[in-house]
């Protein structure tokens, strides 16, 4: 028998007996950061390709979402501090070697652009909702009178809209930053054998795609628009599941902890979760269901879109948590 | 100069005094402590062996929880001793998941505490408080640089360990067996 | 029916009193939220001071924060005890005057018309009439000889002096009988001296140190454990001897895996190794010891072959420790243990350990044991005290021979009521012990109790047994108060002042000024002849060639030893003995009608399904005493059962798991204990620590957690010489269902209906 206790009654809150740092925010903020960021990379990808009219809902209309998106993740990341009035130190350093710190500035770098970019298209925007009930339209209605009131307002808007084609490069750029700094904040800390792995980053990027893409093939009301994000989604996943194969592999090919932390996944608490949830339903279930739709089968777009949110924001949960119980001592 | 740790796992008994010692003079709120006490056995009864071993922040060479720290409220000061400013920290957590011996915590009051080689006592040239109080002697504290500390010297006469070596972290505190 | 002394539980008065205080510690005291940065040792205000958390009573300092509030305390560098060097339990001394659950204010008990006790909080004025009125009622009525003092705390030589001047000489200290009474005696009838405290023992110097259940390192005797930590570090071997693999087990050469009950078996067959491998010191005992011939002809038999039959220890691990000791001899120690009242036998087995160490030559030498000395402290002058007619003696020497002090449970049992012969005790003072859980047979005591005219207790926190008292005082804490000069034995004399830190919080006070207020109003103030204790104490100081004022800078003061530490080679000595020598035949013994000479006797081993109970120590607590302790409970707040992994299997249970247990008489533990599943105990025992599983509602953080062995103890083998009270002949079986649900619910249709 092997038999390794703490004897002094050590009973840190959140760490003993297992680590439990990170509740729901942080994935939740994971989440949300994935989403946005595929929100505004798909809809600057297409304006730069000039597909702006051709895929209206991608490039117009769903990044409206995008700020109101990270604002949700704000949220949360600030509900995770412990030193909340202490935020602002943030912003007195930049930190390259830590992910927290780009998080951070990436952020409020992409948050004031996304709310200008949809700015730019207001016009584009009044038009696609000009059937919609009269809130909507009271509420564009609205947003014009403001800018057109504010002048420096007005005058910068034009400026952005002026130089939309550059602006939509940066935000490309800052959008993959995001995506990608959603799974390298997890693989970040080599502490924990489950996040030890350079995977994690693109893996959570084309994970946050997908989710993206999924919320515009739910939003679009084009079938065109729809069948092109099935399409991509449907490569999204077929990368997704093979770098999740990659993962395991990886891990059993390596030291005993993280062998021990695959085993979480192969047998042990988080095995039936996450390959029933995480990987089925969230994964193969919506690839089947889109598969179908582009053979001609009616299969109601929600479905799959839901159940692709339902399994990006449940394999963020499920990596925050079960990485925190694994460890190297004891 | 850069302070080291060495703990004889063959004197200390396991009595905790560092941990009251410690928390008595660093003001450690009760329920929360910057060092522990680990018994680890191994074996079928009778033929048992056991280790005990005071633990705490291991003052690394390579920091994950400084790297990790979004603020800079964790950084390094002369000796090589990881400190946190609590007026600068945010209460992120990073440097908590960074750390693979789990030798920081949330203080209640928000910001993230942990071991400080007591340097306040360092600097005016007294040992921690908790070699300073171990009846056993187990504990040696010193500067590494110096080839006649201490801790030096126990470190060439004596075989050791650290934890989690594959950690990469390059512990400073040094487990004598 | 009512019980005529009902236990009161404390919570009720006292959730009234914090009312008005601050809440209860959540997760730190004040002191922790208003001082971020840490102190500044140099610039801090300092107090001697030596330490109450234990009987070792190591001298330190108790540091001051800014604010003026205690901060630490750190040990004397001058001190002999700790070498500036304080255990956990005195570092986490400070817990004990944070502690929100201390009494806070004198109390007597008072019956309701509809028969219900409760405590009411008196003045002090109040507390100390009645007191003095009831003791005066007792020298009326049965003579002062039938009130009984019974201690443990230091204040306790004040109360022994006040007990004295008003006429009786019953008082005990349970540390005897149920603590290191057969040792003393074993060495008594060997030596001519016992060993008292601390232990002479020269562990500094010494090649090979030999521990029979003894688990220093858990057992936080802080000069001790010290010394121990040197030896390893000089790679002295260790031979230990134990069913349990102790944490000194596992820094043993030798560790000897004993079945329980067995060592004398062990002992004696070292005994006969020594002797019939001639390898014992022959010199040595030519010059200083008495019946060698008799012991050889009474050892002949116990060869490690038949040592085995009742030790399971393989015979030649019995020859290869007895080589180990007589190879560092006399640079050898055989320990004779602290807590030696185990199986009733016990001053017959340290009489075996004594005689090995006569033996292999250590007593008086290098390596084995030094000459301690004491400086003797001067009484401050007091007329002589009174004659009793009767004393202790007169209850216990008549069955207990050997007994070198009263014994708490003899005194006990003098108060029940079949007691029929005229040495009766009708009155106890209680002063820091808590008999509820250091005396075994709590049932009896309970009766005791019930049987008494009077009982005042004095304490610092709500105990079990403050619950049974008339009149509660409420102690202070040491950090709050003087006591009297500790002087201690050792390898060089020294004395130790301890002096208030702060002052007493709420309405405490501190054990001298209750004696002498008492003595006052009995009319014995002529014994305590001073206004305050200051002045007690400098005239004392100035005897012994100090003051006051410089032992209130410096806490310890060391003085010129007088005799050498060892014998020289050859040297001369006369053993306080009948015979002038070592009596490895015991002249003593046998002329009071016992064995002359250590016997095996076979005890009783557990039924199948049953467990040896074995309970020890924590570094971190002393017994039940540090039970409440906020900086204590923080590093342990429970205790475990520790069952072999094979039994665990055989139960089905699993770590951490809730089990009750039931003992062989039936008694059932009031609260469940969690499982501990370690390799580190043999198959036919389980081991707890001792001290936790108060049933006291008053302590916020002691109340319920894990659970008592005391109370499993029920069977008590009673030492014949001495009177100690063995303990460790009690089995236990384990209830997986809460045996209490049953009752609870009868109690509550009888509360019903």
């Amino acid at each position: 028998m092997n038999e390794e206790i703490i004897i002094s009654g050590r009973n840190l809150p959140y760490i003993d007996p297992v680590l439990n740092i990170w509740h729901w925010q942080i994935p939740l903020y994971l989440f949300v950061g994935g989403l946005a960021a595929a929100l505004i990379f798909f809809s600057a990808y297409f304006f730069i390709r000039g597909r702006g009219d051709e895929l209206k809902t991608s490039v117009q209309i769903a990044p409206i979402l995008a700020p109101f998106v990270i604002v949700i993740g704000l949220i949360a990341l600030l509900l995770d501090l412990r030193h909340p009035a202490y935020f602002w130190q943030l912003y007195t350093t930049i930190r390259l070697d830590s992910p927290m710190s780009w998080g951070a500035w990436t952020l409020a770098a992409i948050m004031p652009l996304s709310v200008i970019w949809p700015l730019t298209f207001l016009k584009e925007i009044k038009e696609y909702f000009s059937e919609s009930g009269k809130r909507v339209k009271g509420l564009i209605q609205w947003i014009e009178d403001i800018i057109n009131a504010i002048k420096p307002l007005k005058l910068s808007i034009e400026w952005f809209t002026k130089y939309r084609y550059q602006l939509a490069w940066v935000n490309a750029i800052l959008a993959i930053i995001l995506g990608v700094y959603t799974g390298i904040l997890l693989s970040a800390f080599n502490a924990r054998p489950l996040w030890n792995t350079s995977i994690l980053g693109p893996l959570f990027l084309v994970s946050g795609l997908s989710t993206g893409a999924a919320v515009i093939m739910w939003m679009s009301r084009s079938k065109k628009e729809r069948l092109i994000f099935s399409r991509i989604d449907l490569l999204l996943i077929a990368i997704e599941l093979f770098f999740i194969i990659h993962l395991f592999m990886g891990f059993l090919a390596s030291g005993a902890v993280q062998i021990e932390a695959a085993q979480l996944f192969l047998g042990g608490d988080y095995t039936a979760i996450f390959w029933a949830g995480v990987v089925m339903v969230g994964l193969v279930i919506p690839a089947i269901l889109e598969t179908m739709e582009l053979y001609g089968y009616h299969i109601p777009i929600s479905i799959p879109a839901l159940l692709i949110l339902i399994g990006g924001l449940l394999f963020r949960f499920i990596m925050v948590e079960a990485g925190q119980i694994t460890r190297y001592l004891y | 100069m850069r302070y080291a740790m060495t703990m004889d796992t063959r004197k200390c008994v396991g009595c905790s005094d560092c941990v009251v010692a410690c928390q008595t003079e660093n003001n450690v709120p009760l329920g929360y402590c910057r060092d522990w006490i680990v018994e680890h056995t191994a074996g079928t009864y009778p033929h048992l062996d056991m280790e005990l071993r005071s633990e705490r922040c291991n003052q690394c060479d390579n920091t994950p929880c400084v790297r990790t720290c979004p603020t800079g409220a964790s950084h390094v000061i002369e000796g090589g001793i990881v400190k946190v400013t609590p007026e600068e920290c945010i209460g992120c957590g990073a440097c908590i998941q960074a750390c693979p011996y789990d030798a920081r915590y949330f203080h209640p009051d928000g910001y993230v505490d942990k071991c400080t080689f007591c340097d306040h006592r360092v600097k005016k040239g007294q040992t921690t408080a908790c070699v300073a109080v171990c009846p056993t002697k187990c504990l040696t504290f010193g500067d590494l640089d110096d080839p006649n500390s201490d801790v030096s010297k126990l470190l060439r006469d004596r075989k050791w360990k650290v934890l989690a070596p594959e950690a990469g972290t390059k512990p400073h505190v040094f487990f004598l067996t | 029916m009512k019980t005529r002394r009902e236990f009161i539980k404390i919570s009720a008065v006292a959730a009234g009193g914090i009312a008005v205080l601050k809440p209860a510690l959540s997760w730190s005291p004040d002191f922790l939220k208003k001082d971020i940065e840490p102190l500044d040792e140099s610039k801090a205000k300092r107090y001697p001071t030596f330490c109450e958390v234990c009987f070792w009573k190591c001298a330190g300092f108790t540091y001051l924060n800014k604010d003026g509030e205690i901060q630490k305390i750190i040990g004397n560098d001058k001190d002999p005890h700790c070498n500036g060097r304080f255990c956990p339990r005195g570092t986490g001394g400070v817990g004990m005057y944070y502690d929100n659950d201390r009494l806070k204010f004198p109390q007597k008990r008072v019956v309701d018309g509809d028969g219900t006790h409760k405590f009411v909080q008196i003045s002090w004025e109040e507390a100390l009439d009645t007191i003095a009125d009831n003791m005066k009622d007792i020298a009326d009525k049965y003579g002062p000889e039938s009130m009984a003092l019974l201690y443990h705390a230091s204040s306790g030589s004040y109360f022994k002096h006040l007990m004295q001047a008003y006429g009786s000489k019953n008082i005990a200290k349970p540390s005897y009988a149920q603590c290191l009474g057969p040792r003393e005696a074993g060495f008594v009838a060997t030596y001519g001296m016992g060993v008292s405290s601390p232990e002479p023992t020269d562990i500094k110097n010494t090649e090979c140190l030999v521990l029979i259940g003894n688990h220093v390192g858990e057992n936080m005797h802080n000069g001790y454990v010290q010394e121990v930590a040197d030896a390893i570090e000089r790679n002295a071997s260790i031979i230990t001897v134990d069913p349990r693999f102790s944490t000194i087990a596992s820094k043993s050469k030798f560790w000897l895996p004993i079945k329980p009950a067995t060592d004398l078996a062990l002992l004696l067959s070292w005994i006969h190794v020594l002797i019939y491998e001639e390898l014992y010191d022959k010199k040595y005992v030519e010059q200083y010891a008495f019946g060698f011939d008799e012991l050889k002809a009474h050892v002949k038999n116990f060869t490690p072959e038949w040592a085995y039959t009742k030790t399971d220890i393989d015979p030649k691990d019995i020859r290869d420790s007895a080589y180990e000791m007589a190879k560092a001899s006399p640079a050898v120690i055989v320990h004779p243990g602290r807590h030696t009242t185990w199986y009733g036998d016990d001053t017959q087995r340290t009489r075996a350990i004594a005689i090995l160490n006569a033996l292999l030559g250590s007593f008086g030498k290098k390596g084995g044991w030094y000459f301690a000395e004491k400086k003797s402290v001067p009484h401050f002058p007091s007329p002589e005290y009174p004659h009793p007619k009767w004393t202790w003696k007169d209850i216990t020497k008549k069955t207990y021979k050997g007994a070198g002090t009263g014994i708490s449970n003899d005194l006990i049992k003098a108060s029940l009521p079949e007691n029929k012969n005229e040495h009766k005790v009708k009155g106890w003072i209680v002063v820091g012990t808590n008999l509820m859980t250091t005396i075994p047979d709590v049932e009896t005591t309970k009766r005791a109790i019930e049987n008494l005219d009077f009982i005042a207790v004095v304490d610092t926190m709500p105990m079990e047994i403050t619950g049974y008292a008339d009149i509660l005082l409420p102690e202070c804490t040491y950090l709050e108060r003087y006591d009297d000069i500790r002087s201690s034995q050792h390898r060089i004399p020294n004395i130790a002042l301890r002096m208030p830190a702060a002052n007493p919080r709420w309405e405490s006070k501190p054990g001298w000024w209750m004696a002498k207020e008492i003595a006052n109003r009995l009319g014995l103030g002529d014994y305590f002849a001073y206004d305050s204790v200051e002045e007690e104490l400098d005239w004392k100081f100035k005897q012994m060639g100090t003051s006051l004022e410089e032992m209130q800078k410096i806490g310890v003061k060391q003085f010129d030893k007088e005799t050498d530490l060892y014998l020289a080679d050859g040297e001369e000595h006369y053993f306080n003995t009948d015979t002038g020598k070592i009596e490895l035949y015991s002249l003593d013994l046998e002329a009071k009608g016992y064995d002359p000479m250590p016997k095996f006797i076979e005890h009783k081993q557990p039924d199948s399904g049953f467990y040896r109970l074995i309970y020890g120590r924590a570094p971190m607590h002393t017994f039940g005493r540090t039970i409440n302790n906020p900086n204590l409970t923080d590093l342990m707040d429970e205790n475990k059962i520790w069952v072999n992994p094979k039994v665990a299997k055989i139960w089905g249970v699993e770590a951490e798991q809730e089990i009750w247990l039931k003992n062989q008489d039936g008694k059932i533990s009031t609260f469940p204990i969690k499982v501990r599943i370690t390799e580190r105990i043999r198959h036919d025992s389980v081991y707890m620590i001792h001290g936790f599983g108060n049933t006291e509602k008053g302590l916020s953080r002691g109340y319920g957690r894990g659970a008592s062995d005391s109370e499993m103890i029920t069977n008590v083998k009673i030492d014949p010489i001495m009177g100690g009270t063995g303990m460790r002949e009690n089995f236990v079986t384990f209830l997986l269902e809460n045996p209490h649900l049953e009752e609870n619910k009868i109690e509550n249709k009888e509360a019903e209906s």
